[in-house]
């Protein structure tokens, strides 16, 4: 169960990206978060695993307060939370098992991790992860090599090898294909429902959020302006969280898409 | 219709320049005041020149020229040794810079330096190591260990220091934080954060940088001879105190050489790496 109450962060530069936010995931749920650019989608999600220290507010993971945690146990919390990055974040220039690995790296002490000799379990359980996303024969390509797709699969891969509780996920698609964002979002969402995780999917895309999601939250300027199941996304609502335009075409669009998907 | 264009046309004359008057008068200005400060210059130089030496200067080129050919081809034989020294005073003298440099860098670097003082102590070494040439390094050298290898090879060690770590720092500030950040949020720890996420980034630069070092401190290491610091420049010193002019070209060409096949070397080595 993770429940952020009056979660706030304010940058340096003095903009408030997110005011009082109060949220509770129950666990298993798979949460997209919706919004315009700006909103504090990113930083909502960087705030859990404190990429980015909230300014005031609380974070609870299981009852374990994040922000008030000291470094060394953050650490700790952090190997319970997965994340699945924009453009991918893969460390370019190591392999592909390298990155799997490197998800390992709050469980293995210094020099182990320095010269690769991470426990077998976990490197069995990185070919497995691979196999599983379709990778298997990629293990020793360097991750600059790959497509964007197979990039994103690798950081998938990344992120459940911490065995997580908790998946934080930033725009996995908005550097991929139509095709290519589909495919991604449906892995992430089957390896949810597989491992009973908990998600929070940061998406631009409105359609992918409710073909992908159980339920819907819409940020618009640091605030939560909706919060509800994805059938409930009318065009008055999309109006009110990312402002007027003509929504019609879009929500048309969210049952044609679905039909054909289910067909394939 | 067409009137309508016509008259459409006329009200939107756009006039576009790249520079607002104001700007171009001021940009016309400093190439004035440049130009005057070169000429005045020029006049100086001028003033403080013995012009008839300088007329001379073709002929007394070409009467150099003349005593060094042929060169003196016998004497390669005892220039192995000096060659085989120079080359190992600027590969040793890097290899330990780089040694030095490496850690300096990363404390240095904003992004991953411990502490504002340890950075500005980091940068304070970049800066004292690259103020002073490594002639001069070699020159104070030889006064503290006597002369010899050991002298050059810590002078040229000593200059390298600053430029490597300078060059290094740099490269580190410019890494992609979002790829430290995917490790950081694995729950790695800072140096695991180090050794995969900034480390691979920059593990290019490291090697490019070195690389780059040795083939300049090559063509260093051959006039530390000069101050007495070992390898080829103590030979040079030699004959041309001597008027040996023959032995002169024949040193000159084993340098030629010598650089030529460093030059291919790390062009070999850097084309490897990236």
């Amino acid at each position: 169960m993770l429940t952020l109450k009056n979660l706030t962060k304010r940058y340096d530069t003095g903009d408030l990206a997110l005011q009082n936010v109060t949220l509770s995931v129950p666990d298993g749920q798979v949460l997209a978060l919706i919004g315009p650019s700006g909103a504090g989608k990113s930083t909502l999600i960087r705030c859990v695993n404190r990429l980015v220290e909230p300014t005031s507010g609380s974070v609870k993971l299981n009852n374990l307060n994040l922000p008030k945690l000291s470094s060394r146990a953050l650490r700790r919390a952090r190997r319970k939370m997965g994340m699945i990055f924009q453009e991918y974040a893969l460390v370019e220039r190591l392999t592909v098992m390298e990155n799997v690995l490197s998800g390992r790296l709050g469980y293995v002490g210094f020099w182990r991790s320095y010269f690769r000799k991470f426990p077998s379990e976990d490197v069995k359980e990185a070919y497995r992860l691979l196999d599983r996303v379709g990778l298997l024969d990629m293990a020793d390509k360097r991750a600059d090599e790959l497509s964007g797709g197979q990039r994103q699969r690798v950081g998938i891969c990344r992120a459940l090898i911490q065995n997580p509780d908790l998946l934080l996920v930033d725009e996995p698609t908005a550097s991929l294909d139509p095709k290519t964002s589909r495919q991604i979002m449906r892995l992430i969402n089957e390896l949810c429902q597989e491992r009973g995780l908990t998600a929070i999917i940061n998406i631009h895309d409105v359609l992918l959020a409710q073909m992908f999601s159980q339920r819907i939250v819409g940020l618009a300027l640091g605030e939560i302006v909706y919060d509800g199941h994805p059938d409930g996304l009318t065009p008055e609502v999309l109006t009110q969280i990312y402002g007027e335009e003509d929504w019609s075409a879009t929500i048309e669009k969210v049952d044609d898409s679905d039909e054909s998907e289910i067909e394939e | 219709m067409g009137a309508m264009m016509a008259v459409l046309h006329k009200e939107t004359d756009f006039v576009w320049r790249r520079r607002t008057t104001k700007k171009q008068v001021l940009i016309w200005i400093s190439w004035l005041i440049g130009l005057s400060i070169v000429m005045f210059a020029w006049n100086v130089i001028s003033e403080k020149t013995i012009w008839f030496f300088v007329q001379d200067a073709p002929r007394q080129a070409a009467d150099i020229g003349s005593r060094m050919i042929p060169p003196k081809w016998s004497y390669i034989f005892e220039l192995i040794t000096p060659i085989w020294d120079t080359i190992n005073i600027a590969t040793l003298g890097t290899v330990i810079a780089m040694v030095i440099a490496v850690p300096v860098a990363f404390c240095a670097a904003r992004n991953t330096s411990p502490h504002t003082t340890v950075r500005l102590f980091a940068l304070f070494i970049i800066v004292s190591s690259r103020s002073v040439n490594s002639l001069i390094w070699a020159l104070m050298l030889v006064f503290i260990l006597g002369p010899g290898v050991l002298a050059g090879t810590i002078a040229i060690g000593l200059r390298s220091i600053g430029f490597c770590a300078k060059l290094l720092y740099e490269s580190i500030e410019e890494i992609d934080e979002t790829q430290v950040e995917a490790i950081r949020a694995t729950g790695a720890g800072n140096l695991q954060q180090m050794i995969y996420g900034i480390l691979p980034q920059v593990l290019p630069t490291i090697a490019g940088v070195g690389i780059y070092r040795w083939d300049i401190n090559i063509r260093e290491s051959t006039i530390l001879g000069l101050v007495g610091a070992g390898g080829i420049g103590l030979q040079l010193n030699g004959s041309i105190n001597t008027l040996a002019w023959t032995q002169v070209s024949t040193i000159l060409l084993v340098i030629l050489a010598t650089v030529f096949v460093s030059e291919w070397v790390s062009a070999k080595v850097r084309g490897a790496i990236i």
